[in-house]
């Protein structure tokens, strides 16, 4: 069954994440594939990423920030920000901080812990695509991007309060 | 107050449905009770010792009397016939059952009412003084910012998983009636450089195990700034604060880790980058928003009509009442009354439903159909006229309302403690009625004065014990349950958090410290000096020294 949902439906997903990843030599395991890599590997082995024959994104855990990607950031078709535990609510400002400060306009992916019930906050902050936790119903989650018709705050999502529309 | 429109009926019924679905789905199984559990909680509920407690909010603890009946109707249809009003201007029920919480809601959502972010680690109520809007002493009415706060917090999508719980007051008064200084985020209304009113902003105040004083962070910024300035808090903490460790996960020691400075600067690099996007207040929000809070309809009376003086000298008892229980009014010829609940006997904030109708009715009648709750626990009818006042006091006695001790030793803050709550290492409501018994005399609880007792049942600190100026904490020691005792603490303008006096009591010995306490005070105050005050001039020794003097 698919567990991607990208904007608001099911997607086949393209990417492979690499979860750990220490040396290049990961590379030859998985020749040709398109891959999501730790932030500190893709800026440690950018020479050998180089010459990688696939597409090639990076995720960042919850306590990595936004500013370590550096300059490359915009080269990047996709950033995934993890969810170690869904309760860890970090990603959700990192997700903002790349499209307020950082202008980033790739897909955003929300990886690890992803579940229903959290789904349509992320969508406001500025994710794009959700890679659900394995156990999730995605027909369910499908419905959680209607869970509320609007919303109060100015977001990614929709960047004018509500109390400039209403 | 506040009335929503389309946009936030929508909401709360979305948000309605949201949480029957949620609760559908833990009850089938398809939800663990981990993953239930913020979810619940972001809706006020807790499943505590007992049963289930639900925590609604009242926004800054206004009410209508349409949402007081609503209230006694759920406290007797859903709980056993009683409400608990807390010290942060909400209201708990102790005994719904889960099943029938989501219908409890949609009740509630009727009368423009609800319980989220109530509990969990999230922007919780935001408070202020219960005297908004008709106090002497103020710059400006903050109800209108509180309720611009309560939108933007609610569903924040950025902030509903933060490190740990987070609370915002609002004081728009000289004297600080919202211990604002003990607050996540504190916020002053301030007049500016030009003598425009903005907001002077702390952060990283709280109370709990480490309780601190908040730190300025914007020491003025124009009130179009206040979303921004607190979303740029905001963000900073949920990207920094501590996750690893539950109890240290509060932004007071993110800002102490960091330095104020530090912290300070972290917060303005957030902020330049936002201040001036849509998220800046505009000048019609802000005016839609005051609109709601515009005076009722005051009539032109004068103050201390000649029936209320024969009144106050013909009955001695409303006399008394009057004394302790009517403030004055910013408008002339009206009074501001704290009804007290704090009847010996009955724990501190518990409130029936008969009563609860009883005070709409008394709302309706005599104060613009409104009624305030205080961090103390009590109720305010914040508009009554002065030559009503006598016909609303024989009201209130009628209905065993009419308690005469506030701001008095008896008028204790006490948190719901052992007897219901599964955190407490202690009772705490049968502490405070041991006092009030202790202390049974009217005479002399005036003789005494104003000196609050705070009383909270475990260090998380619910009854605000650290700004009592005297504080009763209840804590384990093997498995029996103890008092630890601190003076001097005050939550007010020169907010100070209380020292503890030395080891621990038993529940049996905490009248007799007390009244030693009170005896120390007696014997040392200078003429009309309140306990606060000697307190503060002659230190915790001669306390101490009373407290644990040898029996010979």
């Amino acid at each position: 069954m698919q567990k991607l949902i990208s904007k608001d439906s099911l997607m086949d997903d393209r990417w492979t994440i690499l979860k750990v990843a220490t040396g290049p030599e990961i590379l030859q395991a998985v020749p040709g594939k398109n891959l999501i890599v730790p932030l500190k590997f893709w800026k440690q082995f950018s020479e050998e990423l180089l010459d990688y024959a696939g597409d090639v994104a990076i995720w960042l855990d919850s306590d990595e920030q936004a500013e370590q990607i550096g300059e490359r950031l915009h080269e990047l078709p996709l950033i995934a920000l993890n969810f170690p535990v869904f309760s860890d609510g970090r990603s959700y400002s990192n997700a903002r901080e790349l499209r307020q400060r950082y202008a980033y306009k790739g897909e955003i992916r929300a990886i690890g812990d992803v579940l229903r019930d959290q789904l349509y906050y992320m969508s406001r902050c500025g994710f794009d695509s959700f890679d659900l936790r394995q156990d999730q119903d995605s027909e369910l989650c499908l419905q959680a991007f209607n869970d509320f018709k609007t919303g109060y705050q100015a977001t990614i999502a929709e960047p004018v309060p509500l109390f400039r529309r209403r | 107050m506040y009335r929503y429109d389309a946009y936030d009926h929508q909401m709360l019924a979305d948000r309605v449905a949201q949480f029957r679905d949620q609760t559908k789905r833990f009850m089938d199984g398809k939800l663990s009770d981990t993953e239930f559990l913020p979810l619940r909680l972001q809706n006020g509920l807790y499943i505590q010792r007992l049963a289930p407690m639900l925590r609604i909010a009242v926004p800054y603890g206004m009410l209508s009397s349409t949402q007081l009946r609503k209230l006694a109707y759920i406290a007797n249809h859903y709980d056993k016939g009683y409400a608990h009003f807390t010290t942060r201007q909400n209201i708990q029920f102790n005994w719904p059952h889960l099943e029938d919480v989501p219908e409890l809601l949609a009740d509630l959502a009727e009368v423009e009412m609800h319980a989220i972010q109530t509990s969990g680690n999230c922007i919780r109520n935001t408070t202020t003084d219960q005297f908004a809007g008709v106090a002497v002493d103020e710059l400006e009415d903050s109800r209108s910012y509180c309720e611009i706060i309560r939108q933007w917090s609610t569903f924040h999508p950025e902030f509903a998983y933060l490190p740990r719980k987070f609370k915002i007051a609002v004081c728009g008064t000289a004297i600080d009636q919202a211990a604002t200084q003990v607050h996540d985020i504190g916020v002053y209304l301030v007049a500016g450089p030009n003598a425009d009113v903005g907001f002077r902003i702390l952060a990283g105040g709280g109370l709990g195990r480490t309780p601190v004083i908040g730190q300025e962070i914007f020491d003025y910024v124009e009130k179009k700034h206040l979303l921004t300035a607190l979303e740029a808090i905001l963000r900073v903490y949920n990207r920094e604060g501590r996750r690893d460790n539950k109890y240290k996960a509060r932004i007071k020691i993110l800002v102490k880790e960091t330095g104020v400075d530090e912290f300070r600067k972290k917060v303005l690099q957030e902020w330049e980058l936002i201040k001036d996007s849509a998220l800046a207040l505009t000048e019609e929000e802000i005016q839609r928003c005051q609109k709601y809070f515009y005076a009722p309809d005051y009539k032109q009376l004068s103050d201390n009509p000649v029936e209320l003086a024969n009144q106050l000298q013909q009955d001695l008892l409303f006399a008394d009442w009057y004394q302790q229980n009517v403030r004055r009014h910013k408008i002339k010829g009206y009074s501001i009354v704290t009804v007290c609940f704090k009847e010996t006997g009955v724990a501190p904030g518990d409130v029936t439903d008969r009563q609860l109708e009883q005070l709409a009715d008394l709302a309706d009648q005599y104060s613009f159909r409104e009624i305030r709750i205080s961090h103390q626990q009590n109720i305010v009818l914040a508009d009554v006229r002065q030559d009503e006042l006598y016909a609303l006091w024989k009201q209130l006695k009628a209905g065993a309302m009419a308690s005469n001790n506030l701001g008095l030793l008896t008028d204790m803050i006490c948190c719901p403690g052992g007897d219901f709550c599964a955190l407490a290492n202690a009772k705490s409501i049968p502490i405070a009625e041991s006092i009030q018994r202790q202390f049974d005399n009217h005479a002399e609880l005036l003789d005494i004065g104003e000196v609050n007792i705070n009383i909270s049942g475990c260090m998380n600190a619910c009854g605000h014990h650290h700004v009592g100026n005297i504080g009763i904490l209840g804590v384990d020691k093997k498995g029996e349950e103890y008092y630890q005792i601190s003076l001097g603490g005050s939550s007010k303008n020169n907010a100070s958090l209380g020292k503890i006096i030395g080891p621990s009591f038993a529940q049996e010995e905490i009248p007799d410290v007390i009244e030693n306490i009170v005896g120390v005070y007696k014997s040392n105050r200078a003429k009309d000096e309140k306990f606060i005050d000697t307190y503060n001039r002659i230190g915790l020794e001669p306390f101490k020294e009373k407290v644990y003097a040898k029996v010979n």
